[in-house]
């Protein structure tokens, strides 16, 4: 039986390195990297309450967690290709303006 | 089991730094395929198979491939966009690394001696299960999300289809 203290804290490490990426990288993609990262670290922690769970709600509910991290990350990579194709850069702190 | 679960847990550990470290983004995506698989190998130790083998198909097939695509498109061969810098490093990290400190200090407080004894043996999360749960208390929530998904794909291929537009 693992602890589920150890679980968690592993989650907490996920999340808080996944905030860090986003805060720190330039590159979009980097930060939709982070953004994923955050996600699973939710995930994981959904998980570790569910076991032993009869009715698995915490299962349930990261499958809806991956579902919407699948539509979110489609979504926003068209939006960095989009931003792309516009600035011809994807560094989040060169795109400065809503309309050219 | 218990060693299965701390191998697991430091190669995520150790992949998401390299994540967090390198200046490459086809690396970090490379790397995040080995997160993912040791975050689906914890998935299964704990019961949760399903959600396992969901999170190697939609993460690995799927998301990392979208990023993967993301490099190769927003980059121009043999120039230097591949690389990404960082910037705000001190916050940065010195934040992470306060939130982390309080988040473990709050999770060792906390007793879950309680969690532990109601949880039976019984393992939840063989398939038969979630089928059936899908198909009864989550019947709504199943539907909306397929219907969100169709939205976001459709949204997605306006969005990244759309051509270069005239001045607007």
């Amino acid at each position: 039986m693992i602890p589920i203290t150890h679980i968690l804290i592993l989650a907490g490490i996920l999340f808080f390195i996944g905030l860090v990426i986003v805060i720190t990288k330039k590159n979009a993609i980097m930060v939709l990297i982070g953004i994923e990262l955050m996600l699973n670290g939710a995930n994981l922690n959904l998980i570790a309450f569910s076991v032993g769970d009869p009715e698995i709600s915490g299962q349930m509910f990261s499958l809806f967690v991956i579902l919407i991290a699948a539509a979110e990350a489609a979504v926003a990579l068209a939006i960095v290709l989009n931003v792309y194709k516009h600035y011809r850069t994807s560094n989040v702190s060169e795109i400065n303006q809503l309309k050219p | 089991m218990m060693f299965t679960f701390y191998s697991f847990a430091a190669i995520a550990i150790l992949f998401t730094l390299v994540i967090l470290f390198t200046k490459n983004v086809l690396h970090a995506a490379f790397s995040l395929v080995i997160v993912f698989f040791s975050l689906a190998g914890i998935y299964t130790m704990l019961g949760a198979p399903f959600v396992a083998v969901t999170q190697v198909l939609v993460y690995i097939g799927g998301i990392v491939v979208f990023v993967i695509f993301g490099v190769m498109l927003t980059t121009k061969l043999n120039d230097q966009h591949v690389f990404s810098e960082s910037h705000n490093r001190l916050v940065g990290y010195g934040m992470g690394l306060i939130l982390l400190v309080t988040y473990a200090f709050m999770i060792g407080r906390i007793d879950f001696q309680m969690l532990q004894s109601a949880g039976s043996e019984l393992q939840g999360g063989d398939v038969e299960r979630i089928g059936i749960l899908l198909m009864s208390d989550y019947l709504i929530p199943f539907e909306i999300s397929g219907i969100l998904l169709l939205i976001a794909l459709i949204g997605a291929t306006v969005i990244a289809g759309r051509k270069k537009e005239k001045q607007l």
